[in-house]
C-alpha cells in the first residue's frame, strides 16, 4: 500500500492533496466506517438465510428470523447500507481530488451520512418486523425511505457543490459517470417509492414499475457508479489517459438511453408492447457495451508511457499491469472483468427464448450477484482500500490483511456465482423437460439445486471473513487516526499553555 | 464538455424518456383496466375483489417474504389446436371418408376408430386451417366436431395453471408480488391445485410432514399451542397431552389468501377450452371443480 505521503499528485493549481484528503475525513469516516459494519452484518444474515436451505427448521421459531425477512434484510444492508454510501463517499473524494478542491461542508455531508444510516437502521428493523414493502431491492418501508431521502439530499447536494467549486475546470469521463449515477439514484428511487408505496399504481403496473426500478438500480446505477471508479483508477491511479474519451461519453449516453428501458421479462403478464420494448432495449444495449469495450481494451493494452518529467520512458508495462500492481487496483480490475462478463450475459438473456429459459431460476440470481458483488462491491473495495489510508493520513494497520481480503472476496464470489449459474441452468433445463418427463417431481428438481447452494454457502463464509477483515482494518485505522489527532491536539494545547505560562 | 449542467440535462432527458415509456404509459394503460364481462364462457364479472380475509392474507404473504421463493405468474409458450369429435353421426364411414378427403391431412381414419370412445381428440396440435377443414368435413358428413384451443408451455406442463397469467388477474392486488425466483412452485393457481385449508395449515406448520424432502422453511410462529378447552378445535393440526396447535389469525388469513389464488377463468385475451370450475368464494374450502386434482394426488405428484 502506498503511504499517503507518497502520492505524487502535484496540484497544477488548487490546494494540496493532503488538505483535500483531510477535508474529506469526517464524511468518509462516517460513510465508509458504517458501510463496513453494514457489510459485515449483511453477510452474517446472508449466511443465516443460506443455511435455511439446508435445514428448513433452522431458526424458524421466531418470525423475524424467517427466510423471507432475513434475506431481504441482508440484501438491503448490502445495497443501502454498504453499496450506496460507499459509492457516495468515493464520489465525493474523487470529485474533490480531480477538482483539486476540498469537500464543501464536510460536516453536512457527515450529518447526511448519519441520517442515511439511521434510515437504513430503521428500514432493516422494519423488514425484520414485517413492514417490508414486498418489492425486491426496495423493501425498506416508507418511514425509512424518508430518512434515506433527506440523508441522500444532504450528501448529494454538497457533493454537487464540491464538483461545482472545482478549481480544475475540466470535467472528465470519470466525473461524467459518477455524476450521472448521483442523479440517477434519487430519480428512480423516489419514482418507485411514490408509485409503489405512497400512491400504489394499479395491478401489474406495479410490477412494471418495480422491474423498471430494479433494472435501473442494480444494472444501470451500479454500472455507472462502478465504471466511474474504474475510469478513475485507469486515468488517475494507473495514470493512463483513456484511449478514446468521446467514445466513453457515447457509451454513457447510450447506456442511459437503452439500459434504462430494460428489465421487463419477456413473458410478463402485461400488455405485450412493454416487454417487447424492453427486449429491444436489452438487445440494443450491445451498443454501449461495444463502445465500452472499444475504449477499455485498447486503453488497458497500451504500453507506451508518455515521457515522464525527466523525458525518458520509464517503463514498458501495459496499463493493465500498472492497474493490477496494487491490491486496490487488482480489486478494481477484477470488478471490471466481472462487469464485462455480466453485461455480455445480460445481453444474451435479453433474447426472449433465453430469457424465458433462465427466468425464475438460480441463474438469474447468480447473474445479479455477478453484477452487484463481483463488479460493484469489488470495485468499491478497491476504492475504499485506496482512499481510506489517504484520508486517515496513515497506512492500514494490517496491510497484509488487505491482500488476504482480496483473495477471500474473489474466491468467495466465484464460489457463489459459478455453482449457482451452473445449478440454475440445470434447474432451467429440468423445468423445461416437464412436458417430456411428466413423472419429474418438483421436489426432485428443487433439491437438485441443493448441492450448488451448499458450495455457495462456503462462498458466503469466505465473503463474511473478508468483510470482518475489512471492517476490523478500517475501524482500527479510523481509531488510530482519531487517537493520533487527539494526541496531536493535546500536544499543541499543552504547548500553547506552556508558552502562555512562559510569557508573563 | 466541461459543464456539469450538461450531464444533468442529458441524464434528465434520458430518465424522463424511460419514465414516460416504462412508468407512465403502462400506468395509464393498466390504470384504465376495469372489471368486465370478458370471461369467455360466462357473463360473470372478472376479476373480482378478493374477500377481506384473503386481502389480509396478502399482507401476511408480503410481510413474511414468501415472494423470495415463489412466483405468481404462469407463462405460456403458445397454444395447441385440437379437434374433438363429439358425435360420429349416423354414418361413421362417410365421416371418415370426408375427413380423409379434406385438407385436414388425415390418412388413416376409419369408421370403427371414429366411433369408439367419444368424445375424443382426433387431431392434436395442428394449425387452425387444418382443424377448420376437418370440422367442416365432419359436419358435412353428419358428425359433430369442435375445435379446442389448449394453452401449452412448461408452466402449464407443471400444472401451475391452465392458461397464462394476464394483467387482469392482478387488478385488485396491492402489492403485486410476481416473484423472481422459483425455489418453490408457482402459486398463481395454488387455490385451485390445493383447495384444502387443512393441508396448507399442516404444510405451513411443518412442510416436511406433508411433502417429503421439502426445502420450504417451517412457519411454527404462525401457530399457537394452547390447552384444549372442551371440544378440540376443528382446525387444530395437532393435539396431544391436553394441548392443541391451532393456526393464528395470521395463518388463517394467509391460507384464505392462498386459496383465493386461482387465475383460471378463461378470458378472451387468454382463452382456454377447459370448463371453468364452478364459481365459488375463496374462503370456503370445499372441494373444487372437476378439473382440480385432489390435494393428496397433486402433492404426491409434485
Ligand atoms: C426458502 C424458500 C421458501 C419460502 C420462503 C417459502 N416457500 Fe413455499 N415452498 C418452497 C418449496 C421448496 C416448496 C416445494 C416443496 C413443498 O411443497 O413443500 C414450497 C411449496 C409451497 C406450497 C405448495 C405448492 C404446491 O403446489 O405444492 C405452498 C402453498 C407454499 N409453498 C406456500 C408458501 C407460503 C405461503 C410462504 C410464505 C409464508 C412460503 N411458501 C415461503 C419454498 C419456500
Amino acid at each position: 500500500m502506498n503511504a499517503p505521503g507518497s502520492t505524487k499528485a502535484t496540484p497544477l493549481h488548487g490546494i494540496a492533496s493532503d488538505a483535500i484528503d483531510a477535508s474529506c475525513r469526517m464524511p468518509l469516516f462516517v460513510l465508509f466506517g458504517v458501510a463496513a459494519l453494514w457489510l459485515a452484518a449483511s453477510s452474517v444474515f446472508g449466511l443465516i438465510a443460506s443455511i435455511k436451505f439446508h435445514s428448513p427448521t433452522f431458526l424458524s421459531e421466531a418470525g423475524w428470523l424467517t427466510y423471507g425477512r432475513v434475506y431481504p434484510a441482508a440484501k438491503s444492508m448490502f445495497l443501502y447500507g454498504f453499496a450506496l454510501p460507499a459509492a457516495l463517499g468515493t464520489t465525493l473524494w474523487i470529485f474533490a481530488r480531480i477538482g483539486k478542491v476540498g469537500a464543501a461542508q464536510p460536516f453536512f455531508i457527515a450529518a447526511g451520512g448519519a441520517l442515511w444510516n439511521l434510515g437504513v437502521l430503521a428500514g432493516v428493523i422494519g423488514i425484520f418486523a414485517g413492514h417490508s414493502t414486498g418489492f425486491e431491492n426496495m423493501e425498506m418501508p416508507r418511514y425509512a425511505a424518508v430518512l434515506l431521502f433527506f440523508g441522500f439530499l444532504l450528501i448529494g447536494i454538497w457533493t454537487l457543490v464540491t464538483l461545482h467549486e472545482r478549481r480544475d475546470r475540466r470535467l472528465g469521463v470519470t466525473q461524467w459517470f459518477l455524476l450521472a449515477a448521483l442523479f440517477w439514484f434519487p430519480w428512480i428511487y423516489s419514482t418507485a417509492q411514490l408509485l409503489l408505496v405512497v400512491w400504489p399504481a394499479r395491478g401489474t403496473a406495479q410490477a412494471v414499475i418495480h422491474w423498471w426500478f430494479s433494472a435501473n438500480f442494480t444494472v444501470l446505477w451500479c454500472g455507472l457508479a462502478g465504471l466511474g471508479v474504474v475510469f478513475y483508477f485507469i486515468e488517475h491511479v494507473a495514470g493512463r489517459p483513456l484511449h478514446n474519451s468521446p467514445l466513453a461519453v457515447f457509451a454513457l449516453w447510450t447506456s442511459l438511453l437503452f439500459v434504462s428501458w430494460t428489465g421487463i421479462p419477456a413473458g410478463a403478464p402485461v400488455p405485450a408492447w412493454i416487454p417487447t420494448l424492453s427486449t429491444i432495449a436489452g438487445v440494443v444495449s450491445v451498443v454501449p457495451l461495444i463502445a465500452l469495450a472499444m475504449v477499455l481494451v485498447p486503453t488497458l493494452r497500451a504500453t507506451d508511457v508518455p515521457p515522464s518529467a525527466g523525458g525518458e520512458i520509464t517503463s514498458h508495462r501495459s496499463a493493465w499491469c500498472r492497474l493490477t500492481s496494487t491490491v486496490p487496483g487488482r480489486l478494481v480490475a477484477s470488478g471490471l472483468v466481472a462487469f464485462l462478463v455480466a453485461w455480455v450475459v445480460q445481453l444474451i438473456c435479453a433474447i426472449p427464448s433465453v430469457n424465458g429459459f433462465v427466468q425464475f431460476t438460480w441463474f438469474t440470481y447468480a447473474l445479479s450477484q455477478l453484477n452487484l458483488y463481483a463488479f460493484l462491491a469489488l470495485t468499491l473495495f478497491g476504492a475504499i482500500y485506496l482512499i481510506a489510508p489517504r484520508v486517515a493520513g496513515m497506512d492500514w494497520p494490517w496491510p497484509k490483511v488487505v491482500r488476504l481480503h482480496f483473495w477471500l472476496a474473489v474466491i468467495g464470489i466465484a464460489l457463489i456465482v459459478l455453482p449457482l449459474a451452473a445449478g440454475g441452468l440445470l434447474q432451467a433445463s429440468k423445468f423445461a423437460s416437464k412436458a417430456s418427463h411428466p413423472e419429474l417431481s418438483f421436489v426432485t428438481v428443487a433439491n437438485g439445486t441443493l448441492h450448488f447452494l451448499r458450495i455457495s454457502s462456503i462462498g458466503e463464509v469466505l465473503l463474511l471473513l473478508g468483510h470482518v477483515l475489512l471492517a476490523g482494518n478500517l475501524l482500527t485505522l479510523m481509531a488510530r487516526c482519531a487517537r493520533a489527532r487527539l494526541a496531536a491536539a493535546y500536544e499543541s494545547a499543552v504547548a500553547e499553555v506552556r508558552t502562555a505560562e512562559v510569557k508573563p | 464538455m466541461n459543464y456539469g449542467a450538461l450531464v444533468f440535462l442529458g441524464a434528465f432527458v434520458a430518465v424522463s424518456l424511460s419514465w414516460f415509456g416504462m412508468v407512465l404509459s403502462p400506468q395509464v394503460q393498466l390504470g384504465r383496466q376495469t372489471q368486465g364481462t370478458n370471461s369467455v364462457n360466462t357473463a360473470e364479472l372478472y376479476p373480482v375483489q378478493r374477500p377481506g380475509l384473503a386481502r389480509e392474507g396478502l399482507e401476511v404473504y408480503r410481510a413474511n417474504g414468501c415472494v423470495y421463493c415463489h412466483s405468481q405468474q404462469v407463462r405460456q409458450s403458445g397454444t395447441a389446436v385440437n379437434v374433438i369429435l363429439t358425435d360420429a353421426g349416423t354414418n361413421a364411414a362417410a365421416a371418415a371418408d370426408a375427413l380423409m378427403k379434406s385438407r385436414a391431412g388425415v390418412t388413416d381414419a376409419n369408421a370403427v376408430g371414429l366411433s369408439a370412445g367419444l368424445p375424443k381428440a382426433i387431431l392434436t396440435d395442428v394449425d387452425v386451417d387444418r382443424a377448420r377443414a376437418a370440422v367442416e368435413a365432419l359436419t358435412s358428413a353428419g358428425a359433430k366436431a369442435e375445435i379446442e384451443i389448449v394453452p401449452v408451455g412448461t408452466d402449464i406442463a407443471w400444472n401451475w395453471g391452465i392458461r397464462r397469467s394476464v394483467a387482469h388477474d392482478y387488478l385488485y392486488d396491492s402489492p403485486v408480488l410476481l416473484g423472481s425466483l422459483r425455489v418453490g412452485p408457482d402459486l398463481a393457481n395454488v387455490g385451485a391445485r390445493l383447495p384444502d385449508a387443512n393441508w396448507h395449515y399442516r404444510h405451513l406448520y411443518a412442510p416436511r410432514s406433508v411433502v417429503e424432502g421439502s426445502a420450504m422453511p417451517a412457519y411454527p410462529y404462525l401457530f399457537e399451542r394452547r390447552p384444549i378447552q372442551g371440544q378440540p378445535s376443528p382446525d387444530a393440526i395437532e393435539s396431544k397431552d391436553g394441548f392443541e396447535i391451532v393456526p393464528t389469525s395470521e395463518a388463517r388469513a394467509l391460507v384464505a389468501y392462498l386459496l383465493s389464488l386461482r387465475a383460471d377463468v378463461p378470458l378472451f385475451e387468454s382463452p382456454v377450452s377447459v370448463e371453468p370450475p364452478p364459481q365459488e368464494t375463496a374462503d370456503t374450502n370445499s372441494a373444487a371443480g372437476t378439473n382440480v386434482v385432489s390435494p393428496q394426488a397433486s402433492a404426491s405428484a409434485q
